[in-house]
């Protein structure tokens, strides 16, 4: 297509992409990540005159500084990534559920209860499967409820989970103050203390190590089941098109029921993880936001679920990077979240650049 | 002081000792102790009395080795639930580092702050941390810190875990798991002296309106509380008493947030006080959420003051706050690191009052009414020799009589049954140092409690 050159080109344009060559889109990203460490970087020795080396090493020190802390990490990227695992198809099917949090709380509701009033007499490793399916099942129908209203009467989804969210935690309160521990103190304390029964047991050595097993399961069969099961597959065109999916004679209301019924499963059984595998009590906090962060997780990799575990890293690594450098050099929290505001502008900025670029004036494309 | 201090001291390592050799023998060390200053009867502050009666006992055994350690080698941890935005944190905070700068401790290398510590597993995962790190002595300040920070003793036994304002210490029998406090329920009866002359002063200027009373022709009081449990019903309790020691003819109201520190709540539950007519909010959570609502319905036209907890409330409610009752963390901490220092060891449930400094209310504001700085005084004096007492059972009612016992839960199920009351008064923080008071006294309501 040829064209007159107009007298006001703007001196710059932006022009959509066809496509990216992969390693020229990593090699993107990886830049953003080195430029937001840069400016993160003046922004730190403009506010505190502290050398921006000793911070990012005081960050990684805080994450990855001593076995425990690192078992830590872990712990809580593991954490995040399978909120991340059970979002993906739903998100997939460009079904927007920010139901997380409360899906999440169900679970953790649900293993919290099992561990109270069964915890000494049935064995730990039964009690595990018996807190592990009831979570999974409750989750399941938790995220079908707002599956079904959206299939037969096309409620909006988005508003639907997010209100349940709100539920949830009613509940959650309800739970612990019936639970509390001491009465109006509003916590449950560390339940089962002394026995220790239904919390995930040592593995290798290690309290965390069955957390990593399970998720890591978890991300292998969510790749799998979404890249080449037929059902990934439906779950696949009904997120492009609902019209192809229908034409292709896929139904549209069974494919989203029963992906919101994993989604939710997968939230929960996260929650399951939360109590079992790591607080050994519940609150409203105990999804503590991390359904709304795993969004991110799963958008920024793209439903790939092996990027999903070096997304979640990064995530927690710079929660614990603040809180070190926040401790350490005596700064207040906001600075902290500041650099993290910094590095994940960059880093979801560097997606427009994947997706677009920038034309000049006076460089008239040759490839166009 | 110091001197009966380490009476105390020396005794509760000869019984822990005791317990350690006791082979069979179930009573922890708590028990043991608890048993011991059980006896103590009427007196000022609970601690310099039981000192005085185990005095002798402490002077048979002193002959025990004490180990000192090295000022310059110790390391603290401290764990806060927010940071120094909160006034409790900043008291925390302040606190320690003045012990610290007293001590000799330098702060900048030898303690490790930590802030915004949920009370969840992220406590004991800073616990296990700051004990890896070097730490000798690990504190956190918040009451739900308390269960993780007995998970990491558990696991390091050579490193002392001290769960401030928690109730565990004496039942759990661990060697290196402390609690400690203050005897801020007196500071809190003074703050409400302060707002009951400023009551009495309204009245007399007739500044009141008819919805400033309750049906029964009391004045109405607020108060904005975080949790329906011991520690908050005692404070307000204590308040509560402080008001109508001086103005009779009051009840009260409590507002929960369920939260320790959540501005808006706060903000939030001063305005449903204020709408029901109180004229005084007084606080037990963290934030500047109260006195900031009271300040704005002021600026509006209603007559309304506030009394507010651990900061000066004056720069959030210039014109409308009182006072605030706090809590002198250094000096609890000065004591407990300097008998850690001297070789005998932090003392397992701890806590002190007026006596000792660890309790102060902050500059009254100028809303004042007049003679309240006098009248102050000699309430402050009073509680200092312990001629008053904030929980003598002669000045409340329960179900409409004099009280003459008030259980108080020691063995952790939480429910009372030890008897709280000797010689006609609830022994506050004596049997242990966490508040045990809960009873609901006859003139106070809580509004959302269900």
């Amino acid at each position: 297509m040829s064209r007159e050159k107009h007298a006001h080109e703007p001196w710059v344009r932006i022009v959509k992409r066809d496509g990216i060559a992969r390693p020229k889109a990593y090699g993107i990203r990886i830049l953003a990540v080195l430029l937001s460490l840069v400016v993160s970087g003046v922004f730190i020795y403009a506010i505190t005159g502290l050398n921006p080396m000793d911070i990012y090493e005081a960050m990684w020190e805080g994450a990855f500084g001593t076995s425990r802390r690192s078992w830590v990490t872990v712990r809580d990227a593991m954490m995040l990534l399978c909120i991340g695992i059970g979002l993906a198809p739903a998100f997939k099917m460009k079904f927007w559920n920010v139901g997380a949090e409360g899906q999440i709380l169900i679970g953790g509701i649900m293993t919290a209860g099992i561990m109270r009033m069964v915890g000494d007499s049935i064995p730990t490793p039964a009690l595990l499967v018996i807190m592990a399916v009831v979570s999974l099942a409750a989750g399941a129908a938790w995220g079908v409820v707002p599956a079904v209203f959206k299939a037969y009467w096309n409620t909006n989804e988005t508003l639907f989970t997010l209100m349940m969210n709100y539920v949830a935690i009613q509940l959650t309160s309800y739970c612990v103050s019936l639970w509390e521990n001491p009465i109006g103190s509003n916590t449950v304390g560390i339940i089962n203390q002394t026995t220790q029964a239904g919390w995930f047991p040592a593995i290798f050595g290690q309290s965390y190590s069955l957390n990593v097993i399970l998720v890591l399961i978890l991300t292998v069969g969510m790749y799998l089941y979404l890249k080449y099961s037929k059902q990934g597959y439906e779950i696949t065109v009904v997120g492009d098109s609902e019209n192809t999916a229908r034409y292709a004679g896929i139904s549209v209301k069974k494919v989203t029921i029963r992906t919101m019924a994993i989604s939710g499963a997968i939230c929960a059984f996260a929650g399951f993880i939360a109590v079992a595998g790591s607080s050994h009590t519940i609150s409203t906090t105990t999804a503590g936001g991390r359904g709304f962060t795993a969004i991110i997780v799963a958008w920024l990799a793209q439903f790939n679920s092996f990027v999903m575990v070096l997304i979640s890293f990064l995530l927690v690594f710079l929660e614990k990077g603040a809180t070190q450098i926040a401790s350490q050099f005596n700064l207040n929290d906001y600075a902290s979240e500041v650099i993290t505001g910094i590095i994940l502008f960059f880093i979801l900025g560097s997606e427009f650049f994947i997706n677009y670029r920038l034309v000049f004036r006076g460089k008239e494309r040759e490839g166009k | 002081m110091k001197k009966l201090f380490a009476l105390i001291l020396s005794l509760a390592m000869v019984l822990s000792l005791t317990a350690c050799g006791g082979s069979g023998d179930t009573d922890t060390t708590g028990d043991t102790a608890t048993d011991d200053t059980t006896t103590s009867d009427e007196s000022t502050a609970g601690d310099t009395d039981a000192a005085e009666e185990n005095g002798d006992e402490a002077d048979e055994t002193s002959t025990d080795e004490t180990a000192s350690y090295d000022v310059s080698e110790l390391k603290i941890g401290l764990i806060c639930v927010e940071d120094e935005q909160s006034g409790y944190d900043a008291a925390h905070i302040n606190g320690l580092t003045e012990a610290c700068q007293e001590l000799g401790i330098d702060v900048d290398s030898q303690v490790t702050f930590v802030y915004n510590i949920g009370e969840d597993e992220e406590c004991y995962d800073t616990a296990v941390d700051l004990a890896e790190a070097g730490c000798d002595i690990i504190i956190s300040d918040s009451y739900g810190h308390q269960s993780y920070m007995l998970q990491a003793a558990q696991e390091y036994s050579d490193i002392i875990f001290i769960a401030d304002t928690g109730d565990m210490a004496n039942q759990v029998g661990l060697d290196n798991y402390k609690n400690l406090f203050t005897y801020v329920y007196q500071s809190r009866y003074v703050s409400g002296v302060v707002a009951g002359m400023k009551i009495a002063e309204l009245v007399e200027n007739g500044e009141l309106t008819e919805d400033n009373y309750d049906a029964d022709g009391n004045v109405l009081v607020g108060y904005v509380g975080a949790y329906p449990y011991a520690e908050v019903v005692s404070g307000y309790t204590a308040f509560y008493l402080g008001i109508k020691s001086v103005y009779p003819d009051v009840s009260m109201q409590v507002q929960y947030t369920n939260s320790w520190y959540d501005w808006t709540g706060e903000y939030e539950a001063a305005n449903t006080l204020m709408a029901n007519g109180c004229v005084i909010i007084g606080q037990h959570a963290d934030s500047t959420g109260a006195p900031s609502a009271v300040q704005a319905a002021y600026e509006s036209g209603s007559t309304v003051f506030c009394v507010g907890y651990n900061i000066d409330m004056l720069t959030s409610a210039p014109d409308t706050a009182l006072t605030s009752a706090q809590n002198n963390w250094s000096v609890i901490y000065r004591e407990t690191l300097e008998s850690y220092l001297s070789g005998a060891g932090i003392p397992t449930d701890f806590a002190a009052g007026y006596a000792d400094g660890a309790v102060q209310i902050s500059a009254l504001g100028p809303a004042c009414a007049d003679g309240t700085e006098e009248k102050v005084a000699e309430v402050e004096a009073a509680l200092t020799d312990g001629s008053l007492q904030v929980f003598d059972v002669s000045t409340f009612t329960i179900d409409g009589v004099n009280p003459t016992s008030i259980l108080i839960d020691m063995d952790l199920d939480y429910t009372g049954e030890t008897e709280g009351v000797v010689d006609g008064v609830f022994q506050e923080s004596v049997l242990r140092s966490a508040p045990g008071f809960e009873a609901r006294i006859d003139g106070i309501t809580e509004l959302n409690n269900g």
